[in-house]
């Protein structure tokens, strides 16, 4: 395995010492939301929108500057000032604005600014539209400080800003229980990662003295195999939890109860990716060891396997759209436990998914805002005439998922699956299945809601989005269909200082065995999807005893699991500690209590208002004091 | 000249003093008993004080007898008020002031 020198970061100078400007605009923005409440109602989305759009121009400044400096001096570290200073540690924030970075900041100031346009539509009716503003606003910033981080501890508090923010959002309608109870499931599961992370960051600490990259990169090769293991499989574990890998995956499907801009950014395009971003960050660490980067592997193939499973059974269009998402950070990881192969490819699919998943997300969204919030794709049908502009944006959403040749997918996709044919047979052939499916379930989902009988309820009445919602779906789209094209040839080499990998040669339109089975394995899904469901589709799920659907019905029986495996044994764990509490510790604290009490209530008898009985308990004192001088003198 | 005579008789009224409290029930008789009392320390105070020849036990003895008058003002207030009360001045009828 070549690894190509890793470029170090050249310090900040010019435009790049302003770096921090793109994280701080948002967050001041969210504070400004918070802080003025209900006075800042009639304009603070338009102030939450502009301030993630000048995020995003800074970022593309930065962008087109790094694209004219030459290869050594693109990856630029900028540091802020010493946040820990204790005993020996040392550990200064700053920030790493390099190929890897800046491409996720685009990402996310991008695909933010578009869903902050989205949302402006989409949630004009709600009372809360400014504070639902300040927490996108929040999220960005915290997503920012994750990616731009130059230090695991730096990175760690971004992780738990998006992971507040997603709690918030998930939760924003929380006069409903189940929306409440999703975002408290999704919060508490992070929680294991966040374990997994903090141990990984002891551990760095205690290895190699420091958190930062470059001291983590440099001090990586001189790991003993157990410990370059072990931290691999604990970042694995905080990447699990925050990128809905299995077994952590469950709070993904339950997150859909926040408002759709929230699904399309948080738990589409941005911070479901954190997890991959993680693993190609801490590359050096997984070159070290083949077992941590084969458990990476192995968890991206069962989840893109899962997630399509679940995809494909769902009847509400917002859990299937979430099963596609796990099954395509699936692919990432995929990808990402390829080792260096693998990593840009990794990167490049997490930047298409991010376009063409919130693209469909959206979608979905402008769905929904014409049919009264209804979900469930069973009372959709026919909705393609009435609703052309989201038609034809999902459409291109459609062909990018499913790797249409030329769109967004086609390219990213394809890379994978061959990535992971030439590493490891077993797994390139689960990949193509996985990419089979994935064709059946969009196209499923694109026969149901767009196409055959309307199914419509009695008081839905479909029709198109206003323009602040249309527009950004029609940038996403026509992105999810060129975007691959663009960066196909371009991506590997560019990434390839910032994640150690080697470049390999693409093609536009290749004519090798594994690209046109890949073709062929989607035509085969697509034509199973549209055969399956191009007749009536009863209103109602039918009965089935089919145990593949209703294993998916059920999310595979991600919660029984939990329930099972982690809930019933806390839930006994805290019964006994109650019990204990009650019985031993309140038991002494009582018992001692009581004692007291039954002492002074017997002695208080001696309080019983004759002078003469004080009298002579008095003189009883005198005598005993004078025996005791008395005797005292004789002995 | 032995001082044993007057110590005697400093122990003898004390003892006088100290039945006479716990035997008796008016509160007049009660403190002319505790008056009894103090006046057999300051017997004892003065025959020690002319035994060892100085002055210490003279003064505790004029403190003794300040402070007596004092309590001898507040004391016989409070009893008759309370004779006034209830028309009694037996010291086992005012019990109230108990557990």
């Amino acid at each position: 395995m070549h690894l190509l020198e890793i470029v170090p970061a050249v310090p900040a100078s010019g435009l790049f010492s302003l770096a921090w400007l793109v994280i701080a605009i948002p967050l001041a923005c969210a504070a400004l939301l918070i802080v003025l409440g209900k006075r800042s109602d009639g304009w603070g989305h338009l102030l939450a929108t502009v301030a993630t759009i000048a995020s995003f121009a800074i970022g593309l400044l930065l962008f087109v500057q790094m694209l004219s400096a030459d290869e050594g001096s693109r990856a630029v570290s900028v540091p802020l000032y010493e946040w820990i200073a204790t005993g020996s540690w040392s550990i200064e924030a700053g920030l790493l604005v390099d190929q890897l970075s800046i491409l996720f900041v685009l990402l996310i100031t991008g695909v933010g600014a578009l869903i902050h346009i989205y949302s402006i539509g989409y949630m004009a009716h709600d009372a809360n539209r400014r504070k639902f503003f300040a927490y996108l606003n929040l999220f960005v910033a915290a997503m920012l400080i994750l990616v731009l981080a130059d230090n695991y501890l730096v990175l760690f508090l971004g992780w738990e800003g998006v992971g507040l923010a997603s709690y918030l959002l998930i939760g924003f309608w929380a006069h409903k229980p189940s929306a409440a109870a999703a975002g408290v499931k999704a919060f508490v599961v992070n929680r294991v990662g966040d374990l997994g992370m903090a141990m990984a960051i002891f551990t760095m600490l205690a290895m190699f003295g420091s958190s930062a990259f470059a001291d983590v990169n440099a001090g990586a090769p001189q790991l003993s195999g157990t410990w370059a293991t072990l931290l691999g499989i604990m970042l694995l574990v905080g990447a699990c939890a925050k990128s809905a890998q299995v077994p952590l995956q469950s709070w993904l499907l339950d997150a859909m109860e926040g408002p759709t801009p929230v699904s399309a950014l948080i738990h589409a395009a941005t911070m479901v990716t954190a997890g991959v971003y993680l693993v190609v960050r801490s590359h050096a660490i997984y070159a070290m060891s083949d077992v941590a980067t084969l458990a990476v592997a192995i968890v991206g193939t069962v989840t893109l396997l899962a997630g399509a499973w679940i995809g494909s059974s769902k009847d509400d269009i917002k859990k299937v759209l979430a099963g596609s998402t796990m099954s395509q950070i699936g692919y990432m990881m995929l990808a990402a436990g390829l080792g260096p192969v693998g990593a840009a490819f990794a990167i490049f699919h997490l930047i298409t998914h991010g376009f063409f998943k919130a693209n469909m997300f959206l979608g979905a969204g402008s769905v929904m805002h014409g049919m009264n919030d209804e979900v469930d794709m069973r009372n959709f049908g026919g909705l393609a005439k009435a609703m052309r502009i989201t038609f034809l944006t999902f459409g291109a959403g459609y062909l990018a998922i499913i790797g249409f040749p030329f769109t967004a997918g086609f390219y990213s996709k394809d890379h994978i699956v061959e990535a992971a044919f030439e590493s490891n047979t077993v797994l390139g052939v689960l990949a193509l299945l996985g990419a089979g499916v994935t064709a059946y379930y969009m196209t499923r989902l694109m026969v149901m809601t767009f196409f055959g009988a309307r199914r419509w309820k009695d008081d839905a009445h479909p029709h198109e989005s206003p323009l602040t919602m249309t527009v950004p779906l029609i940038v996403l789209g026509v992105l999810s269909l060129v975007a691959g094209l663009f960066m196909n040839s371009w991506i590997q080499g560019w990434l390839a200082p910032a994640t150690g990998g080697e470049v390999h040669e693409t093609e536009v339109f290749s004519l090798a065995l594994i690209p046109l089975l890949t073709l062929a394995v989607v035509i085969v899904g697509v034509a199973v999807g549209w055969f399956l469901h191009r007749g009536d589709i009863p209103r109602t799920a039918p009965v089935t005893k089919n145990p593949l659907v209703l294993a998916g019905r059920s999310d595979l029986y991600g919660d029984a699991l939990n329930e099972y495996a982690v809930v019933r044994p806390v839930k006994g764990l805290v019964a006994g500690t109650e019990a204990f509490d009650h019985g031993v510790v309140d038991g002494l604290v009582m018992g001692s209590a009581s004692m007291a009490g039954g002492l002074g209530s017997w002695l208080r008898r001696a309080q019983n208002g004759y002078v003469r009985t004080y009298g002579l308990t008095f003189v009883i004192g005198v005598v005993a004091l004078a025996a005791v001088v008395v005797f005292g003198q004789l002995v | 000249m032995t001082s044993e005579p007057y110590l005697l008789l400093s122990a003898i009224l004390f003892a006088i003093g100290v039945i006479g409290f716990m035997l008796r029930r008016n509160a007049i008789i009660l403190f002319m008993s505790v008056e009894l009392m103090l006046n057999a320390t300051n017997l004892a105070f003065v025959t020690f004080s002319r035994q060892h020849g100085n002055l210490d036990g003279q003064v505790a003895s004029f403190f003794v007898m300040v402070v007596a008058a004092a309590e001898v003002v507040v004391g016989l207030a409070i009893i008759v008020s309370i004779y006034r009360a209830r028309r009694s001045a037996s010291v086992d009828d005012a019990n109230l002031l108990k557990f």
